[in-house]
C-alpha cells in the first residue's frame, strides 16, 4: 500500500492533470526500449525497434504505451488499493508475459522522467518524491500476484 | 558496455551547454535523491540537508568536478575515479545502490532542465556514461 500524505496526493493529481497522458505513455515505453534495449525481448512482434528513432516513430509502440499509461493513471485513483487495483494484470504479466518485475521499476523511472521531461520547474523534488512513492507502489502491485 | 562515438560526442556536447553549471544540476540532483529516497539521507548525518543547504551545494560541487573530471577521461574512467573509488569504498562505506538513485535523479534534473537536448538518444548515453562511472567508482569495492 502506497502512504501519501494529503499535500502529496494534491501534487500528485494536480501534475497528472497538467500532463499529455497518452505522450508520456509513449514516451515513457519509446525511452524504456532505447535506454534499455534488453527490455525489446517483449516487442518483437512490433516491427522495427532498430533505432531510437524508429522506437520514438512506431504506431504500435505508442499504442501500447498508451494502454498502458491508462492503466497506471487507473492506479492514480486507486493508491488505497493498488494491489486489488492490479491483481489480474499481475496474474497476465506472470502466467502469460513471463515479464521480470524489474522491468515495472524500469517503465516506473522511465514516467518519472518523462513527467521531468514535460513538467520542467514544475516537477519539483517533492513532486518528485510523491511520484517516486506511486511508481514504486505500482511496481509492487503488479509483482504481488507472481508465484 | 562502452561507450560509442556518439554517446561521447552526447555527453560531452551537453556538459559544453552546461559549462560552468554543472555544480547547480549536481546539487538540484542530491536535493532530489534526499527528498525522493530518504535512506541516502543515512550517509551525511553531518551536513545540514534543507531544501537550499550551503552544505549541500559544497558537495554538489565536489560531485560536479568529479563528473566533468570523468566526461573529459572517457577512456579512463577506473584510473581516473582511483581516488574517489578508495574514498568511498574503504572511508565511507556507500552501499552501490545508492549511486544509482543519485544517477537517476540526475537524469530527472537534466530532463526538466535541457527539455530540448534530452532526447532518447541522450537518455541513453547519459545513462550509460552514468552507469560507467558507477563501476569505475565501485571497482575498489571488493
Amino acid at each position: 500500500m502506497v502512504h501519501l500524505t494529503d499535500a502529496e496526493k494534491a501534487l500528485v493529481s494536480g501534475l497528472w492533470g497538467k500532463v499529455d497522458v497518452d505522450e508520456i505513455g509513449g514516451e515513457s515505453l519509446s525511452s524504456l526500449l532505447v535506454v534499455y534495449p534488453w527490455t525489446q525481448r517483449f516487442f518483437e512482434h512490433f516491427g522495427d525497434l532498430s533505432s531510437a528513432s524508429a522506437v520514438m516513430n512506431n504506431a504500435q509502440v505508442k499504442a501500447h504505451g498508451k494502454k498502458v499509461i491508462h492503466s497506471f493513471a487507473d492506479g492514480l485513483k486507486h493508491l488505497d488499493n493498488l494491489k486489488g487495483t492490479f491483481s489480474s494484470l499481475s496474474e497476465l504479466h506472470c502466467d502469460k508475459l513471463h515479464v521480470d518485475p524489474e522491468n515495472f521499476r524500469l517503465l516506473g523511472n522511465m514516467i518519472i522522467i518523462a513527467l521531468s521531461h514535460h513538467l520542467g520547474k514544475e516537477f519539483t523534488p517533492c513532486a518528485q518524491a510523491a511520484f517516486q512513492k506511486v511508481v514504486a507502489g505500482v511496481a509492487n502491485a503488479l509483482a504481488h500476484k507472481y508465484h | 558496455m562502452a561507450l560509442t562515438q556518439t554517446d561521447r560526442a552526447l555527453v560531452l556536447a551537453l556538459w559544453k551547454k552546461m559549462s560552468t553549471n554543472v555544480g547547480v544540476y549536481t546539487t538540484e540532483a542530491l536535493e532530489r535523491t534526499f527528498v525522493a529516497f530518504p535512506s541516502t539521507k543515512a550517509y551525511f548525518p553531518h551536513l545540514d540537508l534543507s531544501p537550499g543547504s550551503s552544505q549541500v551545494k559544497v558537495h554538489g560541487q565536489k560531485v560536479a568536478e568529479a563528473l566533468t573530471l570523468a566526461a573529459h577521461h572517457l577512456d579512463d574512467l577506473p584510473g581516473s575515479l582511483s581516488a574517489l573509488s578508495d574514498l568511498h569504498a574503504h572511508k565511507l562505506g556507500v552501499d552501490p545502490a545508492n549511486f544509482q538513485f543519485f544517477s537517476h535523479c540526475l537524469l530527472v534534473t537534466l530532463a526538466r532542465h535541457y527539455p530540448g537536448d534530452f532526447s532518447p538518444k541522450m537518455h541513453a548515453s547519459l545513462d550509460r556514461f552514468l552507469g560507467l562511472v558507477t563501476s569505475a567508482l565501485v571497482s575498489k569495492y571488493r
